[in-house]
């Protein structure tokens, strides 16, 4: 089935979630959807699902035009998606999983049913046990589950949104070949992925969202230099960067092994010196949090040593690492840094160093007064957290962070903020790194790693570069790394 | 009221009619009042009986003698303290469902101790300290259990309180009918009864003690204090509000919801201590008499607002005192005040459900055609 979405926009508030996106599928083709977290790649899937409905725009089936008011709506005009994390029941049978959506009655004929599935199940190539519990199937069955479930509701559009989230490689490459499979036989693929490796193995095109916008489409063989130009291109540019001389050293990891769900970083070596800063560049979910969360006292190593200022601190709690200089913040500012509901005067009276046991409230109000014509936040003592824009909270997170910290690991400190504050924000951060500080930051615009770093580790898929000297790198060898390009 | 939430710095009419106006909120609050009333009356109006004829009753039962307004003090006095500390376990964002169970484990211990020095020859004002004190911690444990359960177990503190409630009443059954029962036989009326010396004093020919009066006002202060002025209050609603977010910030998550549970234990210990000291002089089954829950529901009625405990518990006790007199004169039966209570309760939430959610249509109309703060270049989360 050909699919043709017509210029699509979907606005959050103040948020172009989708800003006009026209992208044409032919029937038979794995077409992949690129793009950085919060590119608009989910919010375009869920519209044509059915989920959600966009604000304008037309969707295309065949050349008709079709209304989708629901999920099961789109998946009547043929259209199935296969989410994130398997929407299926754990508690049951594989054939009662496939079940429910059924049309029909009340009355189940469960062995009329489940010869139909067996037969279809053999015809499009999955190899199921009907009657095993789900709850017993490993993340790619129940995906293979889901994928027969919607096949066998007659869906001819398979949308699968980073369908590879949590499964072993074997299980990966299955997943590839019974979805080649689909498409030989006339299925339409739309794989959604952050990930290059994938889209360059499966996808036979692919389209690249940005900022809620189709910046490019391309078709094999792909240039991996010019696929990550347009996920990572920023329109513009800031002034030049600012080198500083190193002084003594603040953080040392040593031979440092850290794990979490499938990524496992490895024999990591690291010296970071007073005013230095160190960018983290990679794809979303290489492994860069889990080293910021290790530093930070959030993620205990699995081996070796994790040195600040000569004590060795790994094993240790986080709040042992913030007391002894380490601030962490985190890229979900209002899910992990700030607290809605709270004001700012609460947030840095909760941050006060030596608070005693009453609040004077006066006292806390003149501070917060300061802080925000400090950092030029655009809000009130008595504004709560969730009131201030994006940039602002961003100023908040920042001016809450305490002022002797001298390690500062920072997710994503810019991410999703106008020029002026990103600009603004890395002021603020400089100025407290050269006054003997240090920051480690991770980021997916590569024009912010070689501005404000001095020294970048780039992650692929767990493994981690050499320091690369900032200076003496350029865009597209740093493009050319994240895409898993060797030194 | 926290000046957190009266926000006038910034007095546009775009942000006054976000938060929403205090008289607007007020008018809702007394709509909600309204309809309550409207509920309860076509209840009555089913059961057959007069409505206007029943709330009359019940005014009268409440404030029409000294005598019946001193018995609604009595009541007053465990609400106080139920619903003073309940606010700090919500400020925490914890359901201490286990109130209940914790004012009987409050009265079990006071009753220990009564029991266990009223024949020896220490001064009747020691023993009744020591057994309230008892009753204190008797409360706190109960409460810290259920917080322990929740911490280190996995346990939902709803599901845990509400298992320890029932091993409380449990435990005190067991004591009433076993080793505690009156010489002969023991009975659903309780205890041996204490002596008069070993009971807090009372006004004179009232049952009102100025003793428990005291703590119960002392209580509600308390914890306004607390949760307004002190850093631990902040901390509690910070943990309360966003427990990762507070956890990063710095502050010690599990520590203060543990400290939260054990300050609501606290004072509903307190409270079944009173009810054994100055109320029914023994220990008896319904010793709690459903105060906890009523606590509970008074903290969630006045949106966990401090200021407003003592004046709300003040209406539920009346309620409650007025509503003994229905059965004798109309032959109603006396839970109408809670028929009354809890749709007082329902309807305030859904006032407020609605209020919020047309908020939310009105901002998201003034935020979709311009941007209300900063405009966001970059896309959000999708």
């Amino acid at each position: 089935m050909e699919v043709q979405l017509l210029d699509i926009r979907k606005h959050f508030g103040p948020i172009k979630a989708n800003d006009g996106i026209s992208l044409s599928v032919p029937a038979g083709t794995i077409q992949g959807i690129l793009g950085e977290n919060g590119a608009g790649k989910s919010t375009l899937m869920k519209i044509l699902s059915g989920f959600q409905p966009a604000d304008n725009g037309s969707i295309l089936l065949d050349g008709r035009e079709v209304a989708m008011k629901s999920p099961a709506d789109a998946l009547r005009l043929g259209v199935g998606m296969l989410h994130q994390d398997p929407l299926d029941f754990p508690a049951m049978r594989v054939a009662d999983n496939l079940l429910i959506g059924a049309p029909g009655g009340i009355r189940l004929h469960r062995s009329q049913l489940r010869a139909s599935l067996a037969e279809h199940a053999r015809s499009v190539g999955l190899a199921l046990d009907l009657k095993a519990d789900v709850s017993s199937l490993t993340v790619s069955e129940r995906q293979q589950v889901e994928l027969m479930r919607l096949l066998w509701l007659g869906a001819r559009v398979l949308i699968l949104d980073e369908p590879t989230t949590g499964i072993s490689a074997a299980q990966k490459a299955e997943l590839f070949s019974t979805l080649r499979r689909l498409a030989e036989r006339g299925k339409t693929v739309i794989f959604v992925s952050h990930k290059l490796e994938e889209i360059q193995e499966l996808c036979t095109r692919v389209a690249v969202l940005k900022q809620g916008r189709l910046v490019g489409e391309a078709t094999p063989p792909y240039s991996v230099r010019q696929l990550v130009n347009m996920i990572f291109e920023r329109e513009v540019t800031p002034g030049a960067r600012a080198a500083c001389a190193p002084g003594g050293p603040i953080l040392k990891l040593s031979s440092l092994a850290v794990e979490r769900g499938r990524i496992r970083l490895e024999g990591l070596d690291l010296e970071v010196r007073e005013t230095e800063t160190i960018g983290l560049a990679g794809m979303e979910g290489s492994g860069q949090s889990l080293l910021l969360k290790a530093c930070a006292g959030l993620l205990p190593p699995v081996e070796g040593r994790v040195t600040m200022l000569g004590q060795e601190l790994a094993g240790k709690p986080y709040h042992y690492f913030k007391r002894n200089g380490v601030a962490y913040v985190p890229a979900a500012r209002l899910e992990e840094g700030l607290i809605a509901g709270l004001t700012l005067t609460d947030h840095f009276l909760l941050t006060q160093r030596k608070p005693g046991f009453f609040i004077d409230r006066e006292k806390g109000r003149s501070i917060a007064q300061e802080r925000i014509a400090e950092f030029n936040i655009r809000g009130t003592p008595s504004n709560t957290a969730e009131s201030l824009s994006g940039g602002n909270q961003q100023r908040a997170l920042l001016a809450i962070m305490k002022p002797e910290a001298k390690l500062m690991l920072l997710e994503h400190p810019t991410r999703g903020l106008d020029i002026e504050s990103v600009i603004y924000v890395w002021r603020k951060l400089k100025e407290r790194c050269n006054a003997g500080g240090a920051i480690i930051f991770s980021s997916s615009d590569l024009d912010e790693l070689l501005r404000y770093s001095d020294r970048i580790l780039v992650f692929f898929a767990g493994r981690v570069s050499t320091p690369l000297d900032a200076d003496s790198t350029s865009v597209e060898e740093l493009g050319r790394l994240i895409g898993g390009g060797s030194v | 009221m926290s000046d957190a939430r009266t926000s006038h710095s910034t007095p546009t009419r775009l942000r006054s009619l976000l938060t929403g106006d205090a008289w607007i909120n007020f008018g809702l609050q007394i709509g909600a009042l309204i309809l309550a009333f409207l509920l309860t009356s076509c209840i009555l109006l089913v059961a057959g009986a007069p409505p206007f004829e029943a709330y009359k009753q019940v005014f009268l039962g409440a404030v029409g003698s000294v005598t019946s307004f001193s018995n609604v003090l009595v009541a007053w006095v465990p609400l106080l303290l139920a619903a003073a500390g309940v606010l700090v376990t919500f400020a925490a964002g914890l359901w201490n469902i286990g109130v209940e169970g914790q004012i009987v484990l409050g009265a079990v211990l006071t009753t220990w101790v009564l029991r266990l020095l009223q024949d020896t020859a220490i001064s009747p004002v020691v023993i009744i300290l020591l057994a309230i004190l008892a009753g204190v911690v008797g409360g706190a444990l109960w409460a810290v259990l259920a917080g322990v359960l929740k911490t280190f177990g996995g346990v939902n503190e709803i599901f845990g309180g509400l298992g320890l409630n029932f091993v409380a009443t449990a435990l005190t059954l067991w004591l009433i009918f076993g080793p505690w029962k009156r010489p002969g036989i023991g009975s659903m009326s309780g205890t041996e009864p204490f002596p008069e010396r070993l009971g807090l004093p009372t006004m004179a020919g009232l049952r009102v003690s100025p003793w428990s009066l005291g703590l119960g006002i002392l209580a509600v202060i308390l914890v306004f204090v607390l949760l307004e002025r002190t850093y631990f209050g902040l901390r509690l609603k910070a943990v309360g509000k966003n427990t990762r977010a507070a956890f990063l910030l710095g502050v010690p998550t599990w520590q203060y919801g543990l400290l939260a549970f054990l300050f609501c234990g606290g004072l509903a210990g307190l409270a079944g201590a009173i009810q054994v000291t100055s109320v029914y002089h023994r220990l008896i089954p319904a010793i709690s008499s459903g105060y906890g829950f009523m606590g509970l529901m008074i903290g969630m009625l006045i949106a966990y607002r401090a200021i407003w405990v003592a004046p709300v518990a003040l209406f539920f006790a009346a309620l409650n005192i007025g509503s003994i007199q229905l059965p004798i004169v109309l032959k109603l039966d006396s839970t109408l005040s809670g028929v009354l209570q809890g749709a007082l309760v329902l309807f305030v939430l859904l006032v407020e459900g609605a209020r919020q959610r047309y908020m939310r249509r009105v901002r998201m109309r003034i935020a979709a055609p311009t941007t209300l703060e900063a405009p966001l270049s970059a896309s959000g989360e999708t």
